[in-house]
């Protein structure tokens, strides 16, 4: 399968990634040559085969439900690019 | 002391001939004189490296110091490390001081270890040559106009140029073995879940696994004493006993069946590296080892397989990096918008934009089984492949990668050209197996790498193996032509 410049649009709007304009050409292509690397699985008969997910086929571990962390809010919050009263500021999301 | 390996230095310090002071003081003056040359460090923990050393030169005076006590290492800048810088070789990460140490180097703190810095590496381990990183790329010490492999090419280098002893590094695809084999040291990649995750910022969380880089397999062995065990903390992580891996590296390997993957030996190995292997597998032999030709006949689909399944991870791993909370935001955002869609394009380099692309186009409505399900299936079929061969096989061995370093630029514009390079490592990482790399010869003055893969938690064998290999050559006691 091979992709055109609106799935890439698409794509970096899924992803999250603005893709300007000089980029989208590239970008298009280095992707269908990734994909075209990938297409080479359509060959495998996987019938009947489970996914193999975790390479130990282990299942996820839980714990107790109990508190096992402290709040470090003060450590974690200096690191923010903006932030204020404990609060992270980001652009206003509702008029 | 440069020139020693880890368990020389710790013997020198045990019998007083050098302070941990001196020692570390010895390496950091190298670093700040030469890694110039080479740009293996990101950061550089001069003050904290030698706070720590007159605290361990305290400790081993009054004997009351841990094993590995007043020893310098280097870890790689994707282990979390409180108080120090952690760039994962990314501007995103770029002003990124974590307030909290990974599992690993916390191990290695208790075990007395000394920090020199954090060493370079591709940009969120996703490359093969270390050009992606956001610092520049590492040069490899045997020749200046080369890549030294990726992604752990700065740790790789850096113990290459004996700029330190030992190092930490992670492996997703290839990211300990492929630069150890380039710059002709000794790397390990332990079974997935041996290794504690946790603070070890996350590329693919199913393959991704944290590992020693050394000079010998014994000096790994000795780290991988502190590294491995289980952690709470690490959902992944497995509860199983550790081995004192250094106890068995003396074993006779006589009767050791290795397995010899023809697949491996295909068109695409360059014959000269084939002929270094040919050459330790006949020194094996010569021990006592049998040779055994084996088949993994899917191993032409693991390269595919891996370009969905850890592109597939990395674009759910990396969507944490928003601009919110941490990390790089840009500047003026109109909107929320604005800021996910500019923070991401500005804060990210190009293959780690083209890997998360790749991978929201797998996981995407209408692709997921075609691509994301398939390739588990694949993944599957490569664990039973390696599960076969291992009912007759004690361990598998060939080429690390097809070439030794290559030059810089030499790949071009084609991600799969690079992809390709790491065509024999990646088969462990999807089946989870233990596997390292160790010197085997040089190429034109180029170092050559012997992949050694064990079943599960057979580390212990496998560095049994290279011990006596390393025992009967001398491949991993050269030098690059350096001061």
């Amino acid at each position: 399968m091979s992709i055109d410049r609106s799935d890439i649009e698409k794509l970096g709007e899924l992803a999250r990634i603005a893709i300007t304009e000089e980029n989208i050409e590239a970008t298009t292509r280095s992707i269908n040559e990734v994909l075209a690397l990938v297409d080479q699985l359509q060959t495998a008969d996987t019938a009947e085969v489970k996914p193999l997910a975790n390479p130990l086929d282990a299942t996820q571990r839980l714990r107790h439900d109990e508190v096992s962390e402290t709040n470090r809010r003060d450590d974690y919050q200096p690191l923010a690019p903006a932030a204020e009263n404990g609060l992270y500021l980001v652009p206003k999301v509702i008029d | 002391m440069h020139n020693k390996t880890l368990a020389e230095l710790r013997t020198g310090l045990n019998n007083g001939d050098f302070s941990s002071v001196e020692l570390t003081g010895h390496f950091l003056d190298r670093i700040k004189t030469l890694d110039k040359n080479y740009n293996s460090f990101i950061s550089v923990t001069e003050e904290f490296a030698l706070t720590q050393a007159r605290q361990c030169d305290e400790r081993l005076a009054a004997g009351d110091a841990p094993n590995l006590c007043g020893l310098p290492i280097t870890h790689k800048d994707i282990f979390c490390t409180e108080g120090i810088r952690t760039s994962c070789g990314s501007r995103m990460l770029d002003n990124f001081v974590p307030p909290y140490n990974a599992t690993v180097v916390e191990n290695f703190a208790a075990a007395g270890m000394v920090v020199l810095g954090k060493t370079n590496m591709d940009e969120f381990a996703m490359g093969s040559s270390n050009e992606t990183s956001y610092y520049g790329p590492v040069k490899n010490p045997w020749h200046s106009n080369c890549v030294p492999g990726g992604s752990s090419g700065g740790s790789a280098a850096a113990i290459a140029a004996r700029l330190a002893p030992v190092a930490t590094a992670t492996d997703t695809g290839g990211s300990i073995r492929q630069p150890a084999a380039l710059c002709g040291i000794t790397g390990l990649k332990p079974t997935y879940g041996r290794v504690s995750r946790w603070g070890m910022i996350a590329f693919a969380s199913s393959l991704d696994q944290g590992g020693p880089m050394a000079r010998n397999a014994e000096d790994a062995a000795m780290l991988l004493n502190v590294m491995a065990g289980f952690d709470a903390k690490d959902s992944t992580s497995v509860e199983r006993d550790v081995p004192d891996y250094t106890a068995t590296l003396n074993q006779n390997i006589a009767g050791l069946t290795v397995g010899i993957p023809k697949e491996y030996f295909n068109e695409g190995l360059n014959p000269a590296t084939e002929q270094a292997v040919r050459h330790a597998l006949g020194e094996l032999e010569n021990q006592g080892a049998k040779l055994k030709e084996i088949s993994l006949p899917h191993s032409h689909l693991s390269v595919p397989a891996y370009y969905v399944i850890a592109p597939a991870e990395a674009s759910a791993n990396l969507s944490r990096f928003d601009g919110a909370r941490y990390g790089y935001r840009c500047k003026e955002p109109v909107d929320l918008h604005d800021m996910y869609m500019r923070s991401r394009a500005e804060g990210f380099g190009d293959e780690v934009k083209r890997r998360i692309l790749v991978g929201a186009y797998c996981l995407s409505a209408g692709y997921y089984d075609a691509y994301y399900n398939k390739a588990m299936q694949v993944r599957r079929l490569i664990k039973n492949d390696f599960d076969n061969a291992f009912n007759e096989v004690d361990i598998i061995a060939g080429p690390t990668c097809p070439n030794p370093a290559f030059e810089f630029g030499a790949k071009g514009d084609n991600p799969v050209a690079m992809y390709l390079e790491d065509i024999y490592t990646i088969a462990a990482n999807l089946a989870g197996l233990p596997a390292m790399s160790l010197p085997c010869g040089f190429i034109d003055n180029k170092p050559v790498g012997l992949q050694l893969i064990g079943n599960y938690f057979e580390e212990a064998r496998m560095l049994n193996v290279a011990h006596r290999y390393q025992q009967s050559s001398d491949w991993h006691q050269r030098a690059p032509g350096i001061e």
